[in-house]
């Protein structure tokens, strides 16, 4: 039985929208802006108005008022109490729903522990406390009441890049650890192939396609869903050979990378745009799939970069943040190093390997 | 020779208070001299400070003094008291109340631009000329600011604040008393610090006008007795209380606020 249900929901942006989500999972609301995701989250907490049921374990909750949902909501700017300490604000929704105070107060401890803000305990949030922090101690606020589900809505949009970087896999960790249900609103595609279990993707209103990141980004349902994760790396495989430890070389045009391999001949592998790193300087380490190239094109859209790298004969399109690009200073016709992270390899198509099947 | 970097990054450093103190104390040296030396025709239009300050001293010795401000004081306090009740009730009434607030604003709209003292004539007519009268007039004079001041601090709440405390299971009376009344704090002292000065400029008003009794009485009779010296003495008397009334206020605003704000 699903954990939350959405069955027909319609509101002034929603249409007829009906999404299922797993218990303990991490499912990701992705779209553009304006595509309806702050208001589902809402719908879900009980905060906008709708047509359609929601149901909490099967059972709907349409007629119960927000403060009785236990849905914990960390708001985009995290809304912390700004006249109540840390403490104290963790403890809000413990002492709103009437629970002990010896109880809130271990509570508040276990939470300040489990995030590692003991130290800030007594301190306000205007008194000087960075992002990260006080969307460490949004998160508690919201988990403290033992919700059933965590609604977030985009917790990491006012972080810096690498605050968020290592926060992304904090709340993953954190959300794997306590097995809650969590919706994730997002816009960025990379929170999106980090960290959800399963991702939809909202545009105006409407749901255009639910499933693992990787799906929705290799086999798009419509042209919606496909314009909207933008270009892909397809490399068709010339040769492929396995190694040891579940890992493959495979050869593409004039170069060769090491992959995941599965028994099966691999064909063609993909890459996201989102999950290559780009460096201006030779990145340190072993050099497994760290490809030198040629920046051959640049394009900046909005918050976004988009950089064709050409490595040999093979062309890698990535995509940064602006930031992250300015950073990097490089220009066209500039060298740039590129590392592809294993993990982040699909294999796109494979056929059975003969020689396995002549060993069985 | 003169050391700049020294006056600049080093200046003396005085006391915080003798800042305020000193200018005040240069005025009233000058105005002693002034009189003193005759540069003022006539003594008895402008006394010196001296004469002010011993005139000060007779009136407390006698017991006049603090028998009218006893009373002005009481009237203050009081109509204070229940303006800022009643203001802060039906602030929050409004603020809260989306119904109450629609139906009342234009109401207090058409209301609020009146002065206090514009009200006077037709209290004198409604109440009489008895203590109700000065109370009333206090209690209309502090009454509006102090609405207006708490459904402005009320309504600035961020309402993505009272969502979230929504959502950890707060119900609407828990929100109002947790959340909404400590964050609109500020704004209800703005208006409670401006009206505790007003009260006292308002009082002093409504006695010259309609009530034997009080610092404005006292001030009446003096003008028609010629006795600037007993004026000034209430003059200051007045200053000094609406001083300590708004500093009374914005130490109470600091105690509740300053960890925070």
């Amino acid at each position: 039985m699903p954990a939350v249900e959405l069955d027909g929901i319609n509101n002034h942006i929603c249409r007829d929208l009906s999404l299922s989500i797993h218990d303990g999972e991490l499912l990701v609301l992705l779209g553009p802006t304006g595509a309806g995701k702050t208001t589902l989250l809402n719908v879900i907490a009980g905060l906008a108005a709708y047509r359609g049921r929601v149901l909490f374990d099967g059972h709907p909750v349409d007629a119960v008022p927000t403060r009785q949902r236990q849905a914990g909501y960390v708001p985009q700017t995290y809304c912390l109490f700004p006249h109540l300490t840390a403490a104290e604000n963790i403890g809000f929704g413990l002492r709103a729903q009437g629970y002990k105070k010896e109880l809130c107060e271990a509570r508040v401890q276990e939470l300040l522990a489990l995030f590692c803000i003991e130290s800030l305990a007594d301190r306000y949030p205007l008194k000087g406390l960075s992002g990260g922090e006080q969307q460490r101690i949004a998160l508690a606020r919201a988990l403290a009441p033992w919700p059933r589900v965590l609604l977030l809505d985009e917790p990491l949009n006012s972080l810096d890049l690498r605050t968020a970087k290592y926060l992304r896999l904090e709340l993953r960790r954190l959300q794997q650890q306590l097995k809650i249900t969590t919706v994730y609103v997002t816009h960025n595609q990379q929170d999106a192939s980090e960290i959800g279990d399963r991702v939809a993707l909202l545009n105006k209103g409407k749901l255009e396609q639910v499933g693992p990141y990787r799906k929705l980004f290799f086999s798009p349902h419509n042209q919606v869903v496909a314009s909207f994760f933008g270009s892909h790396n397809i490399f068709f495989c010339r040769s492929c050979i396995p190694k040891a430890s579940g890992l493959a070389e495979v050869e593409l045009d004039g170069l060769s990378l090491v992959v995941p391999y599965e028994g099966r001949l691999i064909e063609s592998i993909a890459i996201s745009p989102w999950n290559i790193f780009l460096s201006a300087v030779p990145v340190p380490g072993p050099q497994v799939n760290r490809l030198k190239g040629c920046v051959l094109q640049i394009e900046v859209k909005s918050a976004f970069a988009w950089i064709v790298v050409q490595c040999f004969r093979e062309r890698f399109v990535v995509a940064l943040q602006k930031e992250l690009w300015d950073e990097s200073g490089l220009c066209k016709g500039d060298s740039a190093y590129l590392v592809l992270p294993l993990r982040w390899i699909y294999i796109c198509a494979a056929r059975k390997d003969p020689n396995e099947m002549r060993k069985h | 020779m003169f050391n700049l970097q020294s006056s600049i990054l080093n200046p003396i450093r005085w006391p915080q208070s003798s800042w305020g103190v000193l200018p005040v104390l240069v005025f009233f040296g000058i105005w002693e001299g002034v009189v003193r030396l005759q540069l003022v025709p006539g003594d008895s239009l402008l006394p010196p400070f001296s004469g002010v300050l011993q005139e000060f001293v007779h009136l407390v010795l006698n017991g006049v003094l603090f028998e009218h401000f006893f009373r002005s004081f009481l009237r203050v306090v009081i109509g204070l008291c229940a303006g800022t009740a009643a203001g802060l009730g039906l602030g929050i009434v409004m603020g809260t109340q989306e119904i109450f607030h629609k139906a009342l604003s234009p109401v207090i709209s058409l209301l609020y631009p009146i002065p206090a003292l514009g009200w006077l004539p037709l209290l004198m007519l409604w109440i009489g000329i008895n203590e109700l009268l000065p109370i009333a007039i206090i209690f209309i004079c502090s009454f509006f600011p102090i609405l207006y001041n708490t459904l402005t601090g009320i309504r600035g709440v961020n309402p993505r604040l009272l969502s979230v405390a929504r959502t950890l299971g707060g119900d609407e009376r828990w929100i109002v008393f947790r959340v909404v009344l400590p964050l609109a704090l500020p704004n209800i002292f703005t208006g409670l610090r401006l009206q505790a000065g007003m009260a006292w400029r308002v009082i002093v008003a409504a006695e010259m006008v309609a009530i034997p009794t009080g610092i404005g009485a006292l001030m009446m009779r003096a003008e028609s007795l010629v006795r600037v010296d007993v004026i000034l003495v209430c003059l200051l008397l007045l200053s000094v209380m609406c001083l300590l009334f708004e500093r009374f206020f914005v130490f109470v605003e600091r105690q509740l606020t300053a960890g925070w704000k």
